[in-house]
């Protein structure tokens, strides 16, 4: 999760928290959910959904990431619904999922979480099935992520997918005549000290999907799912790294400045940075080389106890919307989870349909892997991966 | 009102529960919000979070300390240290002079405006101020165009431990000249005159007088530095290089990332320690009367 759009003194404190959600929204992949529920029940699974949707209840409380609720689309719903939105922001993931404890408390509605907390709320019976017949514009949602396995268990969905985005690498078109096609530039001594990645332990798992194209017999299938061997493998990568690193970045706007100043040439980065840079007409470019990259997405989920549960499917139904979808991605720079978002999105920034990735083939969305939380308890069944206590202290020991 | 009149003889007379009455709430206060928490952190500090649940587990165990006496916890600690060491040496360096000159040579307008001026950076945010340095030190920016117009060639030292240096020594400054400051106002000019009739020059009645009277102050100062620096986790994540990661780092991200709280409560016990051995030092040299 990466709110990132605060400039000043303020926004560096947001930025700040920014980082520590980015750290903590992680993805479970289709495995993950298949594995865990072959082990678990979901406790809210037979809880019945409503046929219709009934008049606003008049107030919507909900749990977002800063910048999920902005006025320029909270306005125009409520006065369209009566429904008078409330939003708490937390800084994490975690955080999250301890406000939504017991079905958020009767107190909130929906949270928009990311897809390491999704399985955490479903599991522990926090939030419940949605009915995508209420949800008009769910059916012109991608495809891949109608019903994703990290929100939608044995046929029911536990809510709407809402946005996402790719961490893609960022060069300087004047150092790089062509787009690098492979992540192996950042790893090179030939731009040795002009290299900026995130100050982030899931960058870990950047490493070991370049290296499970690099270096095939290590045999990394799922770079969140690292054996010892394959996890020393990337953590030694990522050493040999350390003298190239100009910067680990913590908040986006560290990044812009590396790059507008020239400090760095290339780098890890998100959407928004290369579309913030090349809106000041800064020399640089983004590209997913071919080894695919790693992403977040996020998910508007249906609290157990919702008190307000007409003004929630309003909410989800209005967020799905291509025109709301468009405005999120402009303001919060990622990519909008509704295929007719593209066309809106340019009429509020030219450009940015692209910018964002709102455009590309289904291929390219395949070339992401999600974030999700690296669990000691991984696919294989040995129960022999690495969990992410032991990836946040090998990257302690990575960046010194 | 005969009742008042009993309570108020009552508490006249018995002095203990004058005494306990007044001291209690602030006490309770003191010993449920702070010690409290210090206690529960310090007990946090034995336990582990299960790799697998990531559940707190309330087992005693002492795997955290044993973490934290490897080399790469001891880098960055040691690297904490030598900083704080660094930053309140520099400022000590600074402000010595500037706070003599202040307290005995300016004129009392000349002091005013010196003093607004120590403290005027205190209004603005720690961050903007941050920040101004990112783009003072940057590459192209404002030092190394300075450099490059007076012939010395363009210097990059934005995003290292220097950076750092010089930002924390910044920073800290005007918590290290105001009690310097109130030190050397307190030197009798007696005996600075004493000190030159007995033939001491300038330089030997600084050394000789003003320093050791200077002294407590100077601690005093460096118990802010010090700390500030310690603690901070800010100015290493916005100006910091590769290899400049504070305590603070590792506990915010032991705590935001990793949901390790044993272990952030283990290496937040390191601060304290310091600190406590610190002030205790300071106490001895008769530090606090200064403050």
């Amino acid at each position: 999760m990466k709110p990132r759009r605060r400039h000043g003194a303020a926004g560096a404190l947001i930025a700040a928290a920014a980082v520590a959600m980015a750290v903590v929204s992680i993805i479970p992949s289709a495995a993950s959910a298949g594995r865990v529920a072959a082990g678990l029940s979901v406790p809210t699974a037979n809880l019945p959904v409503p046929s219709s949707i009934g008049k606003g209840e008049g107030k919507l409380n909900l749990i977002a990431w800063a910048g999920y609720a902005q006025p320029e689309w909270v306005k125009p719903f409520e006065k369209q619904t009566g429904c008078q939105v409330n939003a708490k922001y937390p800084n994490t993931s975690s955080d999250m999922v301890s406000l939504m404890a017991n079905g958020g408390g009767g107190q909130y509605d929906l949270v928009s979480a990311s897809g390491d907390a999704d399985l955490r709320l479903i599991y522990a019976g926090d939030v419940r099935p949605v009915n995508m017949a209420l949800i008009p514009s769910w059916k012109q949602l991608y495809p891949f992520l109608q019903s994703p396995s990290f929100n939608t268990i044995a046929g029911k969905h536990y809510g709407v997918s809402f946005e996402f985005g790719p961490n893609v690498l960022l060069y300087n078109t004047k150092t790089f005549k062509t787009a690098p096609t492979s992540w192996s530039v950042i790893y090179s001594n030939k731009y040795k000290g002009q290299v900026t990645v995130p100050d982030n332990p899931i960058q870990i798992a950047d490493a070991a999907l370049y290296l499970s194209k690099s270096q095939p017999k290590l045999g990394i299938t799922d770079p969140y799912e690292l054996t010892q061997p394959q996890f020393n493998a990337a953590v030694a990568l990522l050493k040999s790294e350390h003298p190239l690193i100009k910067k680990y970045w913590d908040a986006a706007s560290q990044e812009i400045s590396l790059f507008q100043s020239g400090t760095t040439v290339v780098g890890a980065a998100w959407p928004y940075q290369e579309t913030t840079l090349a809106a000041d007409k800064a020399p640089v470019a983004s590209t997913i080389p071919k080894e695919g990259a790693t992403g977040w997405a996020d998910t508007w989920m249906l609290a157990a106890k919702a008190p307000d549960p007409n003004c929630a499917y309003k909410w989800m139904a209005y967020m799905s919307t291509p025109q709301i979808q468009a405005e999120d991605a402009d303001s919060y720079g990622e990519t909008p989870a509704n295929t007719q978002a593209c066309a809106i999105m340019d009429k509020i920034a030219k450009g940015s349909c692209a910018g964002y990735h709102a455009n590309e083939p289904q291929s390219y969305f395949n070339t992401i892997k999600f974030w999700k939380t690296p669990l000691a308890t991984c696919d294989n069944g040995k129960n022999d991966c690495v969990p992410f206590q032991s990836w946040v202290t090998a990257w302690t020991q990575i960046i010194g | 009102m005969g009742g008042m009149a009993r309570v108020s003889a009552a508490l006249w007379r018995r002095t203990w529960l004058r005494a306990s009455l007044t001291l209690t709430p602030p006490l309770a206060w003191f010993l449920v919000i702070y010690i409290a928490s210090l206690a529960l952190m310090l007990v946090t500090a034995f336990w582990t979070v299960n790799p697998f649940t990531n559940v707190l587990e309330h087992s005693w165990t002492f795997t955290n300390f044993d973490q934290l006496f490897t080399s790469t916890y001891l880098t960055i600690i040691a690297r904490t240290l030598e900083m704080a060491a660094l930053v309140t040496v520099t400022d000590a360096v600074i402000a010595l002079p500037f706070a003599y000159y202040m307290a005995r040579v300016a004129s009392p307008r000349g002091r005013q405006l010196l003093f607004t001026a120590v403290l005027l950076p205190l209004w603005a945010s720690y961050l903007a101020r941050v920040y101004a340095w990112i783009v003072i030190l940057q590459k192209g920016g404002t030092l190394s165009w300075a450099f490059q117009q007076v012939g010395l060639g363009p210097v990059n030292i934005g995003y290292t431990n220097t950076a750092m240096w010089l930002v924390f020594s910044y920073i800290w400054l005007p918590f290290m000249i105001v009690p310097v400051y109130g030190a050397l106002e307190r030197i009798p000019d007696s005996l600075l005159e004493a000190s030159g009739d007995l033939g001491a020059r300038a330089w030997r009645t600084a050394r000789s007088v003003i320093v050791p009277l200077a002294l407590p102050g100077i601690i005093a100062g460096s118990i802010f530095t010090f700390s500030l620096t310690l603690g901070d986790f800010i100015t290493p994540l916005l100006v910091g290089g590769t290899n400049s990661q504070f305590i603070g780092n590792v506990i915010y991200d032991n705590i935001g990332t990793a949901n390790n709280l044993p272990f952030a409560a283990t290496l937040s016990l390191v601060p304290i320690v310091i600190m406590g051995v610190y002030l205790l030092g300071a106490r001895a040299s008769g530090a606090f009367e200064a403050l």
